[in-house]
């Protein structure tokens, strides 16, 4: 499905949603938004592109496997976990830093947990997106 | 000492690896660790017999009063010793017996974990833990038992141990929660202390049962002794370590240690006593016709596990102490046994005693090992078994009982005696003597596979002269199943007694039917055929069967294959469900009075059903899909309307996405035609406003009912005070219940995957060359 209105309005999309998607994780703590709606948005954004300008492209511009971001998301929600039984005795047990970053918020292991939680839904959506479309392109 | 038993679970993966490093040298590394356990238990013997108990805890589950908590008292650590002493042996054979085996390192991993399990359930102090480690322990021996995972009969044999002994492990959890709950207590070491509360208690026969049910079926007590013998599946090694130190003896351990709580009442002597006469009898009796030398002994071990529950079920002082001996007894000789049918195996290649015969000329080591074991088997002086046979006898001639009931029970005991000698001979002495006769001509096996039979047949021997070097830690065992203390007198002579008459009366009765074995064998058999359609082994067949066919007859009425046929049964099922509770609880007056109905709430309602309408009359995938696309975004609406700003952003994306997974896949499938007849779409239709009513109601009688929810103010309060956040919702998912989040992204990636491999692993796809299968057809193309 190559269209030319659909790849010229994505290249400048997809770097919105992203955005959109990134302020949406860091800002859920205490705003709408949140790791799981994020990843939503930002799988969507390379779903579309994938749309637009084909899988393997889509794959270049995302540049690793969603099975590694799959991996890692559950690895980062697992230490944010294990960071807590080891700092504070109890699996989970959120920890906060003490310094402000602009933007970003007080790093924590909720915001860590949170992460893991985007990478994780990223990586599902499209592993499945992904896998559809190239089996499509077989058939 | 938590680490004692935890040592081999940590270890246990960590074999395969030293596997590929250290390939047929791995038997001798890894039985460092039994060996160096050995050494640790044997350092606790000088506390032990001076009366101290050592005891480690670790928290665990505080709030449910489940910890981890070990505990080591005379009965424990002599089953430890038996465990971790036998299991070097057995590591150290299995290397030998399998060498050259593929699966070797998975054998190590199994055998490990099963020794640790094996130890957790003797060491534990906690009833839960007690039960965790008794399950490891039929789950690793499921593995064991399975070795051979090609040959369908060890698949087969490895499922009927793990149905009958983890069945039994349920009905077991059930009574020793029962058990708990009588004692107010957890821990067994208290349990035991508060055996009059318990045996007081209207609870006490029904946890008594459940109870039993475990040990019977994990030492396979008539009437579930049939799995035992099918076990021999398993390679030599591990039916040596299963039958001498472990597994089996689980059971034995478990009525032993609950003896103090327990024991003692009618029915405890009744159920256990009868029990342990009934397969000690039947197990004895259909030893002696086996021909296989492992079947041979698997039903002496059921014989032998018998004689200790008889002993446990009888309850006296001096049948206790004659059951912890001769489970000494029994795991030094059986281990033996074991191995010697190994390697007699592994030489000649066969384990017919008929086809066996003067052996003792090609490995006369064996022999030897084989002779010493099955001396003590048979109970002959100076043998540790003729120390536990005497003491059998002093046990049942001491019972204070009718001289009517002496006699019935010190005849059982004799005669289960007497099957020994004739199993022990079978098994041990046939093969070895007379003519020489094998199937080719046998080689000598190596060293290792020689002395570990040989260090167990030894150690009986050595057991049997040295009684006062061990005779303590036996008083310790035994007080610790007894529940007071105890003083032991062991003795090799006891000068001219009725004990020695009736010894000596067993081993002419056993002799005489060892040599009479091979003429009655034939009838012997033809009468168990006769009895086959009751024998305990075929009703467990029959009910296998029976549950096979019954689910399949149940998946061909309720597995269609149509997916739609399932949502309908599930909705007619919500409906009835639903329906039924409307028509009797609830008062349907002043329902539709109290909501105020908003003109826009109208109006996205109206979008949302006309949408829904249209899905339904569409014949294109695609502008389906969108129709679909506007129901979800008119309940994202309603979302927002309502205030859940979170709820809604994820259904919007939800959404969009779906609409994406739909155009990606729509190319693939087939167009859409009409699947199903008129009538049924009327059906579907009248069903689908039915269950949009029942919802309706049901969403008017929740929200009817005022909310008395206590959460919601604890988490709108405590978000920013504990987590920092504002967004109640996105606390309440990273923070306060967190690890049901990791418990979904796990989930979804788990579910990720299985969709990655239906696509990408697709086993049908033809090769490239191939031709291609035709288009699969819908299925009712094809009904009509």
């Amino acid at each position: 499905m190559r269209s030319l209105i659909l790849q010229t309005a994505i290249r400048y999309l997809v770097p919105l949603q992203l955005m959109f998607s990134i302020y949406l994780l860091l800002g859920g703590h205490q705003q709408p938004g949140g790791g799981f709606v994020g990843g939503l948005i930002a799988a969507s954004a390379f779903s579309i592109y994938a749309i637009a300008n084909g899988v393997e492209s889509a794959r270049r511009t995302l540049r690793v496997d969603p099975r590694l971001l799959i991996g890692v998301g559950l690895s980062m929600a697992l230490s944010s976990g294990l960071l807590g039984l080891i700092l504070d005795g109890g699996f989970l047990v959120s920890q906060w830093g003490e310094r402000e970053y602009p933007g970003v918020g007080t790093l924590s292991t909720p915001l860590l947990f949170d992460t893991g939680v985007y990478t994780v839904v990223i990586g599902v959506v499209l592993l499945v997106i992904f896998s559809l479309m190239e089996e499509e392109q077989e058939a | 000492m938590s680490l004692a038993v935890i040592s081999g679970f940590a270890a246990a993966p960590a074999v395969p690896l030293l596997y590929r490093l250290a390939r047929e040298k791995t038997g001798w590394i890894v039985a460092l660790l039994p060996l160096s356990l050995f050494v640790y238990f044997a350092s606790l013997l000088g506390r032990i017999v001076d009366g101290q108990i050592v005891t480690a805890a670790v928290e665990w589950v505080p709030s449910l009063d489940v910890n981890l908590t070990f505990r080591t008292d005379g009965l424990s650590l002599v089953f430890a010793l038996i465990i971790t002493g036998i299991g070097t042996l057995v590591f150290l054979y299995g290397g030998a017996y399998l060498h050259g085996h593929a699966f070797t390192g998975r054998f190590y991993t199994a055998i490990t974990l099963f020794m640790a399990s094996m130890l957790g359930v003797v060491m534990a102090d906690n009833i839960i833990l007690l039960f965790v480690f008794w399950e490891l322990t039929s789950f690793t021996s499921y593995v064991l038992i399975g070795f051979y995972n090609e040959r369908e009969a060890a698949r087969d044999a490895a499922r009927q141990a793990l149905i009958v002994t983890s069945a039994g492990g349920l009905f077991m959890l059930a009574g020793l929660i029962l058990l708990s709950l009588s004692a107010g207590t957890w821990e067994i070491s208290e349990i035991v202390a508060r055996g009059a509360a318990i045996q007081a208690d209207d609870r006490y026969v029904a946890a008594l049962i459940l109870i039993l049910l475990g040990a019977f079926t994990k030492s396979a007590q008539f009437p579930f002794h049939f799995w035992l013998p099918g076990a021999m599946e398993a390679p030599a090694p591990v039916s040596a370590y299963l039958h001498s130190a472990t597994m089996v003896n689980a059971g034995i351990y478990l009525m032993a240690r609950l003896h103090p709580a327990l024991g003692g009442t009618d029915e405890w002597h009744v159920l256990v006593t009868a029990a342990g006469a009934a397969t000690m009898l039947l197990g004895g009796y259909l030893a002696w016709q086996k021909t296989d030398l492992k079947q041979i002994l698997a039903y002496s071990t059921v014989s032998a596990l018998g004689i200790m529950t008889f002993l446990l079920g009888l309850g006296t002082e001096e049948t206790l102490t004659a059951a912890m001996l001769f489970l000494l007894v029994h795991a030094l000789y059986k281990g033996a046994l074991f191995m010697v049918a190994g390697s007699v195996d592994h030489a000649t290649g066969t384990r017919e005693i008929g086809e066996l015969g003067g052996l003792r000329r090609a490995m006369p080591m064996t022999a030897l090992a084989a002779a010493l074991a099955a001396l003590s088997m048979a109970g002959l002086p100076p043998l540790l078994g003729f120390v536990a046979k005497e003491l059998i006898y002093e046990g049942t001639l001491h019972l204070h009982d009718t001289s009517a009931w002496i006699a019935l029970i010190t005849l059982l005991a004799v005669l289960g005696n007497l099957f020994n000698v004739t199993a022990a001979g079978l098994a041990a002495i046939r093969p070895f003597w007379g003519k020489v006769k094998s199937p080719h001509t046998p080689h000598d096996v190596s060293a290792t596979m020689w002395a570990a039979p040989l260090i167990l047949g030894g150690l009986s021997l050595a057991l049997g002269v040295a009684l006062t070097a061990y005779e303590p830690v036996l008083e310790r065992m035994v007080e610790a199943v007894h529940g007071e203390p105890v003083h032991l007198h062991l003795a090799l002579w006891h000068g001219w007694t009725t004990m020695l008459a009736l010894s000596g009366v067993t081993f002419a009765g056993g002799l005489a039917l060892y040599l009479a074995a091979p003429r009655l064998s034939r009838p012997a058999v033809s009468l168990g055929r006769a009895l086959d359609p009751v024998a305990p082994s075929r009703l467990y067949a029959d009910l296998i069967h029976g549950t096979v066919d019954a689910a399949t007859a149940g998946s061909r009425i309720i597995l269609t294959a149509y997916l739609r046929q399932y949502i309908r049964v599930i909705m007619i099922t919500l409906v009835a469900a639903l329906g039924y509770v409307f028509a009797t609880r609830i008062e349907f007056d002043n329902l539709l009075h109290s909501s105020g109905v908003r003109v826009y709430e109208v109006v996205i309602a109206g979008v949302i059903i006309a949408a829904a309408l249209t899905v339904t009359q569409l014949n294109k995938r695609l502008s389906a899909a969108a129709a679909l696309g506007v129901v979800g975004y008119g309940v994202t609406l309603i979302y927002i309307l309502y205030g859940a700003p979170d709820l809604a952003m994820t259904q919007f994306a939800i959404e969009t996405l779906t609409v994406i997974l739909f155009v990606v896949v729509i190319y693939r499938l087939p167009k859409l035609k009409q699947l199903s007849s008129t009538t049924a779409r009327r059906m579907d239709a009248v069903l689908a406003v039915v269950v949009g009513v029942t919802m309706t109601l049901l969403t008017l009688v929740v929200t009817s009912v005022p909310m008395r929810s206590q959460l919601s103010p604890f988490f709108a309060e405590m978000s920013y005070i504990a987590a920092h956040g504002h967004n109640v919702v996105n606390v309440i998912l990273v923070d306060f219940r967190g690890f049901d989040t990791m418990g979904e992204i796990t989930v979804l990636s788990v579910a990720a995957i299985g969709v990655f491999a239906l696509l990408r692993l697709n086993l049908d796809k033809p090769k490239p060359g191939e031709q291609r299968a035709p288009e699969r057809r819908e299925p009712e193309e094809r009904g009509r």
